[in-house]
């Protein structure tokens, strides 16, 4: 078994020609253009800036991202709202979880150009604009769901789309539906508790 | 990340000529795609994401037959009363693999492509790897941990496992796939769209440069509605699998009529256990009958120095699966 400390790169790569042939930078103007576009001509270059527009907890957002950029990374370094967290960055961890269009995703796996038109719900969408908590975010606060608190954005929006679900029936049921979200401190048993909690119309 | 060219086709004729251009993929939930890029293990120049293509969309749970449209979501069909009545196992495939965040993006069209977890070929700090670097060798069966290899269908350049669980379902129950490229469409029985390691690992399936999945299509046949997908792993929940098996069977009397099996979590491509099918038609069901065939689908493996467990385990889960799906044959829950 070979193990290299640094990962083999192929050499010049189609890509980086592209990147610095002009090529690409010419191709990017056909941005929208979906009727014209051959095989030949990228509707988004890799060097151009396009814009996606969507709704992210209930405002209406224009900005610019590279093909790359992942929706975590468009909704903290580009708008500024940390309240995502990044965990593993590979799908395995839920910190990352946001509703888009109702229905909770990896906003790591996701890339934000694919986003245009969607409607995104973050943990800061979720208190109502005089301050009040979601039932959920109460009920997280009550049940003690959370210890260092980096997972629980997440847990809480994947717990919301676990109820809207119709995935909370049992202690089990929650278990299984909420394993997409890992818990480093293991506030497992409290933040079933606090899904309970909502479902049973005790918080809110 | 690497970055690169960003389609958003109007229609499927220009997504299969956008996807026709060397070096490009298509994009549906993203969900191994992303992951693998971020990786550096998949570097397209382009993604063509066809996930505007409503026409792909959606799913039908007809008498006759299941139609199920390529961006239709695991979550979605996973959580379908109908489909959990007529093919329980069919089911059970979808929520019993990944975590629901996962489920909500993943595609069923992209779930067939899903592509291995085996950490040599995950991990590019590992130099060999014959599926991400033709001809590098293979770190897996040189001195690596092997518990989550391939225990059939492998080669001496890959034992890369095949890690999906609806695909197992699929293929047990002949499920057909159905394409569009630039030659045209086409139909591909589920058991020949992937293929074997060889000497090529890195040639995972039939598919054509530009050839996009449209729909999944299976007949309904007797041996649905007692089905079960029994996935045995090192955690309840979330984790790929040791062993699985996608089983189906038809009664008449006490005699079985059909059987289906499908292996996952053990072979190289999703595995229809054909030889274990025949251990059970046309004789009378007990669980000795079903410890029997468990025994025959593994009769050919080929255990790695860290998976012979698997051989014991797939016998049980095998026969535990059949086991339920005749209770359910039955009638019985």
């Amino acid at each position: 078994m070979v193990k290299s400390s640094t990962p083999p790169r192929p050499g010049l790569s189609r890509r980086s020609f592209l990147g610095s042939s002009g090529l690409a930078a010419a191709s990017a103007g056909m941005a929208g253009q979906a009727g014209a576009q051959t095989q030949d001509a990228p509707a988004i270059a890799p060097e151009a800036q396009p814009k996606v527009s969507f709704t992210l907890t209930g405002k209406k957002r224009t900005i610019t991202v590279e093909p790359r950029t992942s929706l975590v990374e468009a909704l903290r370094d580009t708008i500024g709202m940390t309240g995502t967290k990044i965990g593993c960055n590979h799908g395995q961890c839920g910190a990352c979880t946001v509703l888009m269009d109702g229905r909770r995703i990896n906003s790591c796996l996701t890339l934000a150009i694919t986003v245009e038109g969607a409607e995104i719900t973050t943990v800061e969408g979720l208190a109502d604009p005089e301050g009040n908590l979601h039932p959920m975010q109460a009920a997280f606060a009550e049940k003690d769901a959370f210890q260092c608190g980096y997972c629980t954005p997440g847990q809480i929006l994947s717990a919301i789309g676990c109820i809207e679900e119709g995935h909370a029936g049992s202690a089990a049921e929650i278990r299984e539906y909420m394993s997409g979200n890992l818990c480093r401190c293991g506030a497992y048993p409290n933040i079933v508790a606090a899904i309970e909690a909502v479902r049973d119309g005790q918080e809110g | 990340m690497d970055n690169f060219a960003y389609f958003r086709p109007g229609s499927l004729s220009e997504a299969i000529d956008q996807a026709s251009a060397e070096g490009r993929d298509v994009l549906a939930g993203g969900t191994t795609m992303v992951d693998l890029m971020r990786l550096d293990v998949q570097r397209p120049d382009g993604l063509v994401d066809i996930t505007g293509l409503s026409e792909l969309e959606g799913y039908e749970i007809g008498t006759d037959r299941l139609r199920f449209g390529a961006l239709a979501r695991m979550a979605e069909v996973g959580d379908d009363d109908a489909l959990k009545a007529a093919c329980p196992a069919l089911t059970e495939s979808l929520w019993k693999a990944a975590s629901p965040q996962l489920r909500h993006a993943a595609r069923l069209g992209g779930n067939v492509l899903q592509r291995t977890r085996c950490p040599y070929f995950r991990d590019t700090a590992y130099v060999q790897c014959n599926k991400r670097d033709p001809g590098s060798g293979c770190a897996a069966l040189d001195g690596g941990v092997t518990s989550l290899h391939a225990i059939l269908g492998g080669s001496e350049a890959c034992v890369a496992m095949y890690p999906g669980d609806w695909a197992q379902a699929l293929i047990a129950f002949d499920a057909e796939v159905k394409t569009m490229g630039p030659g045209g469409s086409r139909t591909i029985p589920i058991a020949d769209l992937h293929l074997m390691p060889g000497d090529t690992p890195e040639i995972e399936t039939i598919l054509e440069r530009g050839e996009i999945i449209t729909a999944i299509e299976l007949p309904v046949i007797g041996a649905m509605r007692g089905s079960h997908y029994l996935k045995a792993r090192d955690r309840e929940s979330y984790a790929f699998a040791n062993v699985s098996a996608a089983v189906g069977l038809e009664m008449e009397g006490d005699s079985v009529k059909d059987a289906r099996i499908g292996l996952g979590g053990v072979a190289s491509v999703p595995w229809r256990a054909s030889a274990a099918e025949e251990v059970l038609r046309g004789q009378t069901f007990s669980e000795d009958l079903a410890r029997e065939a468990g025994r025959v689908a593994f009769a050919e493996a080929e255990p790695l120095e860290h998976s012979a467990y698997k051989i014991p385990l797939g016998a049980d889960v095998v026969a535990g699966a059949l086991m339920t799906a005749h209770a359910r044959a039955k009638g019985e829950n």
